[in-house]
């Protein structure tokens, strides 16, 4: 939320202020989304409820009371029934390998949240919505996609029109692209939606897509214009959320609509 | 050389590439500003008082470190706000803010 912007929905955007405590959560169900992601879906007692965007802090502790902190998205929506987040294994990490890996249904994971209030999207923040994302640099932006799937079921048949959305994702190849059926599914049932995917290093036979890099002259192709004034979020990777702020901002973006989340090298 | 700034001279002396790859968004600090602040300190506006530059702290830059996070401006790199903990305290320099304002929607009703 921008502050410095007049917001017809304020009302709607005031967050509950309260303080951010750490939680046990429970593993309810683990869901396997790629070779290297999972989603965990959590019971989470005392959970206040979320905005889309916002992530949580998990912290694992070892026997001997060492302790490590990664910060994680929420991928569901606030309407969802339960709060779930997407983890993408990195092979050297200390805490997504034990989140992808040895998590079981029933193992209980502490975690304080939801945190963050900038890198937020709601449904009466209006659009065009445009998300960038890389990687697991999408789960934010799914929860986006999610909540306004969520909202538009409940609203009138005007409002698809006014909250259009496109996400263009880069993932390496066909198999790392994280949600991909849900997110097929979303594009062919909505008319005010639409995906595009880059697969950087390997493409199925007959591929369609873009097969190379997000860079300026793909975002001149698949984003709204600058004078559609739309709200623009990036995640992923610290490389590429920078290159793409970059390009949106030399396309003639406000800098101030473009809302970044990098991840860093490697996210942990 | 001024002992507060040596984590910093390392961090730029290790190179642009691993200094690049290591930056965050503002919203990589609201875990931890959130163990000093009720409301969500991201969507406050900071201004710098190295260049007057104001910004929402969740467009500013982070540097976390395992000794703590370093925020930084976008504008000229002066550390904005600086966090850290120790065994047994969470130390906050300011040093690098000279005004913060939040929304009062933000503000506990």
């Amino acid at each position: 939320m921008n502050p410095g912007l007049p917001s017809p929905a304020s009302a709607t955007l005031r967050p509950t202020v309260r303080p951010i405590v750490w939680r046990l959560a429970t593993v309810a169900e683990v869901i396997t989304e790629t070779p290297r992601a999972r989603t965990l879906v959590l019971d989470i007692p005392g959970w206040p409820g979320h905005r889309t965007g916002q992530h949580v802090d998990v912290r694992l502790t070892a026997e001997d009371g060492y302790q490590a902190q990664r910060s994680y998205s929420i991928a569901s929506a606030p309407e969802d029934a339960a709060v779930t987040l997407t983890v993408e294994r990195v092979d050297d990490g200390e805490v997504s390998p034990y989140l992808t890996d040895e998590l079981r249904v029933g193992d209980r994971l502490e975690l304080r949240g939801p945190i963050g209030g900038y890198f937020v999207w709601e449904f009466g923040i209006g659009g065009p919505l445009f998300l960038v994302g890389g990687g697991s640099g999408v789960v934010p932006l799914m929860a986006m996609l999610r909540h306004r799937a969520a909202a538009l079921g409940t609203a009138n048949a005007d409002a698809r029109h006014h909250v259009p959305a496109r996400l263009l994702y880069s993932s390496r190849s066909w198999n790392d692209v994280i949600y991909r059926d849900e997110l097929t599914r979303m594009d062919e049932a909505d008319s005010a939606l639409e995906v595009a995917f880059t697969l950087t290093r390997e493409q199925p036979q007959g591929w369609a897509g873009f097969r190379r890099r997000i860079d300026r002259i793909m975002l001149a192709e698949v984003a709204w214009p600058p004078a559609e004034r739309p709200h623009l979020f990036v995640c992923g990777p610290t490389s590429l959320v920078e290159a793409v702020a970059a390009a949106l901002v030399a396309l003639g973006h406000d800098p101030a609509r473009v809302k970044t989340e990098r991840f860093g090298p490697t996210g942990g | 050389m001024d002992s507060g700034m040596r984590a910093s001279d390392e961090l730029s002396a290790a190179g642009d590439s691993v200094a690049d790859s290591l930056r965050l968004d503002g919203n990589a600090a609201a875990g931890i500003l959130s163990e000093l602040f009720v409301p969500d300190l991201t969507s406050a506006r900071a201004t710098c008082a190295g260049c007057g530059a104001t910004r929402a702290v969740g467009e500013l830059l982070v540097y976390a470190h395992g000794m703590g996070t370093v925020v930084r401006c976008p504008s000229c790199d002066t550390v904005v706000l600086c966090v850290t903990r120790t065994v047994t305290q969470l130390w906050l320099d300011p040093t690098g803010v000279r005004r913060i304002m939040m929304s009062a929607a933000a503000l506990p009703a």
